[in-house]
């Protein structure tokens, strides 16, 4: 049952990432150099809805909590974010978007992908030294959200309704994606890439 | 063409209500790891084993969280690495759909062709080199675009606002370093 809902899911994923250019690295890189805002605004949307929907339907006892999956913060997720921030935008590839691109016939992210591969190797054989490092060691709690979540097992970084923040933060996503300009600064028009 | 951001968003954000609605949020950059199990224990059968009360690993990274990593190379067709396949599916039907990727985009992107000209193999060693850093940093950090960006701050992750603004700190001054002259 479950790997029915995976195949479902995750083919409804991928197809949607293809439809809104994230599988395309030229949208990645327009959007990341702010000459084409589209793609942020349609990500901010999304994660705004998800997030609109998901508290609301906690709320209304429609969602199950436990269904929550709340990483740990800690330094490494900083340092890790600059280290994928960079990549990101100079192959123009995430995790994510790179198998899609690459099931979508673009060659070079099977080579993202094979490099992909290699880094996630090199950080399994290096493991050990970044928990010596304690850069891995929980920071703001460890697995917290925003507020606190009735029912979750996560702490809240505040005492507040996790859910009513849930939902106001999701307002707020949706909020900046409809004011976020089509491109920030620079003369001339993006042109379509297909 | 792209769809109108306010239709793909709606259907995007649908797509991450559904996931945690039935299952549990979206995220992709673990199964780079499975991937390497699987390979990795195919080539030396000793990486994974399995245990009296569940599965371990000669290394610490597939042992840890008491070998859930090696457990779902053992087993790879769980929700997880399946939900990656079915992404690699749904894309390569969207993309056909669509009337397929012409020979130029198939070999590389119009923003990298019209900055850098069309030698594939600086295009090839980019993406792979890229590739490295990217899942390098996804696994330091715990997770990658979709499950510390889009799911966590979905769920107001600390973790995934943290995560967001160091992948944004970098992100956007190298595309503007690299790309901000194309358009």
């Amino acid at each position: 049952m479950e790997v029915l809902l995976a195949i479902v899911i995750g083919a409804a994923f991928g197809a949607v990432l293809d439809r809104i250019g994230a599988t395309n690295p030229t949208w990645i890189g327009r959007m990341l150099a702010l000459t084409n805002l589209n793609l942020m605004k349609t990500i901010l949307l999304a994660i705004g809805t998800g997030s609109i929907l998901m508290f609301a339907g906690q709320m209304a006892g429609l969602v199950d909590v436990g269904h929550m999956s709340v990483k740990a913060a800690y330094a490494g997720v900083f340092i890790g974010g600059l280290m994928l921030g960079a990549g990101w935008a100079a192959s123009g590839f995430c995790p994510g978007t790179g198998v899609c691109a690459a099931a979508s016939g673009r060659k070079d992210a099977w080579f993202f992908i094979a490099g992909g591969l290699l880094g996630a190797a090199a950080y399994m054989v290096t493991y050990p030294a970044w928990k010596a490092s304690g850069l891995l060691d929980d920071i703001a709690g460890g697995k917290t959200t925003l507020g606190t979540v009735p029912g979750a097992s996560y702490d809240g970084l505040t005492a507040m309704s996790g859910d009513l923040i849930g939902i106001l933060m999701g307002l707020a996503f949706v909020v900046i994606a409809f004011v976020l300009p089509e491109r920030i600064g620079g003369g001339g028009v993006a042109v379509p890439a297909e | 063409m792209t769809l109108d951001w306010k239709l793909g968003g709606v259907l995007l954000g649908g797509v991450f209500f559904l996931a945690v609605l039935l299952v549990k949020p979206i995220g992709v950059s673990t199964q780079f790891v499975i991937l390497d199990a699987i390979i990795g224990d195919t080539v030396n059968s000793a990486l994974v084993s399995e245990t009296d009360t569940g599965y371990t690993s000669t290394n610490a990274y597939l042992a840890k969280s008491d070998g859930k990593y090696a457990k779902a190379a053992a087993n790879p067709l769980n929700y997880s690495f399946v939900f990656v396949l079915a992404m690699m599916a749904g894309a390569f039907a969207s993309t056909r759909l669509r009337g397929g990727l012409d020979a130029a985009e198939r070999s590389m992107p119009a923003i990298w062709r019209n900055t850098y000209g069309d030698s594939p193999v600086k295009r090839y060693a980019l993406a792979f080199l890229g590739g490295f850093v990217v899942l390098y940093g996804a696994r330091l950090a715990g997770g990658c675009t979709s499950g510390h960006m889009m799911s966590g701050m979905m769920q107001t992750a600390v973790s995934g606002y943290i995560f967001a603004a160091g992948a944004f700190a970098t992100a956007v001054p190298v595309a503007l370093l690299m790309y901000r002259k194309e358009s």
